[in-house]
């Protein structure tokens, strides 16, 4: 069920050129964007509070329009690729709807496309075993944990195989010991659905362990300082945190980072940049 | 089962303890002090004149409970439909939703005696007018918040499914605003039977509960009165208690019903 959704050997998101602008001030959120993801990567935007990472990954969803700049998703426009639903999104949020059950949570997007009760109940109950939620299918939202909850959310995301997975700081909200094991999980996950992954997130670390490339971004306007090609072995393990390679990478997508933002508004530093400070130290 | 009927008991045990002693305590004073019947009647007599005037007490009682269920049925409806069209259109929101925030505030019961003369003073009209407006307002005001008190990330998601604003309603916007729609209803069942009784009370037919209550003080038949009193209330808390129900019963998913279901 997995392996015909590669388009070709094209890229599955190309962004050329593009830019953002918010018409409240003018304010300049992502300029002269350049990025091509290609089928099976996993690709991290990393970057301080207002670089627009976010806003980025929701261009390449089609959920906020560029000002600028050509957006390709699949081979085709984001529109035309959001309505014929080329991809699965995971927010730092759950988003779960409390009046559903888990199992019929992670049918919703088989619900709407009209997939018949036998074929979605198999599904679904593929997918729970897929994030090891097997037997809580008949519990609701709010009975279990929040990493049990993210697992929810991205065995919905995954339930109709997209080609494209866009995951906004999927594991922000959760303590380091669950996030830590969810990297692992998610790595085991997006090998057997061989589905290509866009990563927003806040941490170093978890963006060597998890990505084929790092893309760092900086701010105002928000733009790709660099790209750091991560080189590290597959599949990862825990071990894979102790090798002196990971360590090198994390000093090198620091460095980046560093070059790249940090300097230029040192002044009113915002709440999410004195998190990066923090995690710079 | 045996059990669970015991934990029940136990649990509702003080509650009935203090109902039990508070009309002990009611009638003990009227009898210990000497309180005359026009002040407070005993408990006693109450219950002996409801029992003795049954069918005279009952159908007006339920006379001006159809008149408050009138009301609430389209006053409820129409604050639900108005909130679905405000939820949709955000310009028109903005408009409407200020004064409709106000207006609940205006004591719409000072009408009474003016709707009496829009819509008759012995029929039931004038009363399911009042009842209607009353309730109108709390349950299109709860059910416009629900319905755009959403979650923007679930907007999103849903986006990303390529769901039309239709199924975005039915899926998510509906099922969130249930918690508001049903907090608005309960409110309305308490002003549908405000409304309805002393929408009476400025006149009414012969036969409604708040005309009769009016002309039992009147002729100084005060058991009667207070009997009229109480089965009103006790139809008043029927009324809500019945919404509350059937907000369980469609809402026991949600979070805030989880002790209920635990059990």
């Amino acid at each position: 069920m997995t392996t015909e959704r590669l388009v070709g050997d094209g890229p599955v998101v190309s962004l050329r050129n593009v830019a953002k602008s918010f018409a409240a001030g003018g304010v300049r959120a992502l300029e002269s964007i350049d990025l091509d993801v290609l089928p099976g990567e996993l690709v991290s935007l990393i970057g301080p509070s207002g670089c627009g990472k976010s806003t980025l990954l929701r261009i390449v969803g089609d959920l906020v329009e560029p000002t600028s700049g050509e957006v390709v998703v699949n081979g085709k426009s984001a529109r035309r690729a959001r309505l014929d639903r080329d991809y699965g999104i995971v927010f730092q949020d759950p988003v779960l709807y409390d009046w559903r059950t888990v199992s019929k949570n992670i049918a919703l997007p088989l619900e709407l496309l009209r997939w018949d009760r036998a074929a979605r109940a198999r599904r679904v109950q593929e997918l729970l075993e897929l994030v090891e939620l097997d037997g809580f299918g008949d519990h609701h939202p709010w009975q279990l944990s929040g990493g049990m909850q993210q697992r929810v959310s991205i065995a919905r995301a995954l339930s109709f195989s997209p080609a494209l997975l866009l995951m906004d700081e999927p594991f922000g909200a959760l303590d380091e010991m669950t996030r830590e094991r969810l990297n692992g999980e998610l790595l085991r996950i997006w090998e057997q659905s061989r589905s290509t992954i866009l990563f927003v997130t806040h941490s170093i670390s978890e963006a060597v362990f998890l990505s084929t490339r790092v893309v760092v971004m900086c701010r105002r306007p928000g733009r790709i300082a660099a790209i750091v090609d991560v080189d590290l072995g597959q599949p990862r393990t825990a071990d894979t945190r102790e090798e002196p390679r990971f360590f090198e990478l994390v000093t090198e997508v620091r460095d980046r980072l560093r070059e790249g933002g940090l300097d230029e508004d040192r002044t009113a530093p915002g709440e999410g940049e004195i998190d990066l400070l923090e995690e710079l130290k | 089962m045996m059990r669970r009927a015991g934990a029940l008991a136990t649990e509702w045990l003080p509650a009935i303890a203090v109902f039990v002693a508070g009309i002990a305590i009611w009638e003990g004073a009227v009898r210990g002090l000497d309180i005359q019947n026009f002040l407070l009647p005993a408990p006693s007599s109450i219950a002996g004149t409801i029992w003795d005037d049954w069918g005279e007490l009952s159908s007006a009682a339920f006379f001006t409970f159809r008149e408050a269920l009138a009301g609430f049925a389209i006053g409820s409806t129409a604050g639900f439909l108005v909130a679905v069209v405000l939820a949709r259109f955000r310009l028109l929101r903005a408009a409407i939703l200020p004064y409709a925030v106000a207006a609940g505030a205006i004591p719409v019961i000072a009408f009474a005696p003016i709707t009496n003369n829009w819509f008759g003073v012995t029929g039931m009209a004038s009363k399911i007018a009042i009842a209607a407006v009353l309730c109108f307002f709390p349950v299109m005001v709860n059910t416009a918040r629900g319905l755009t008190a959403v979650h923007p990330s679930s907007i999103e998601l849903m986006r990303s499914y390529a769901a039309g604003d239709l199924t975005i309603f039915r899926r998510v916007r509906l099922p969130s605003s249930l918690p508001f729609v049903f907090a608005g209803l309960k409110v309305a069942t308490v002003l549908a039977m405000i409304g309805a009784i002393v929408g009476d009370y400025f006149g009414g037919a012969p036969g409604a509960l708040g005309v009769q209550i009016r002309r039992w003080v009147g002729i100084f038949a005060f058991d009667q009165a207070w009997a009229g009193i109480v089965l009103a209330s006790v139809l008043g808390i029927v009324f809500y208690g019945s919404v509350a129900l059937l907000e369980r019963m469609t809402m026991g998913w949600h979070p805030s019903m989880r002790g209920a279901r635990q059990e």
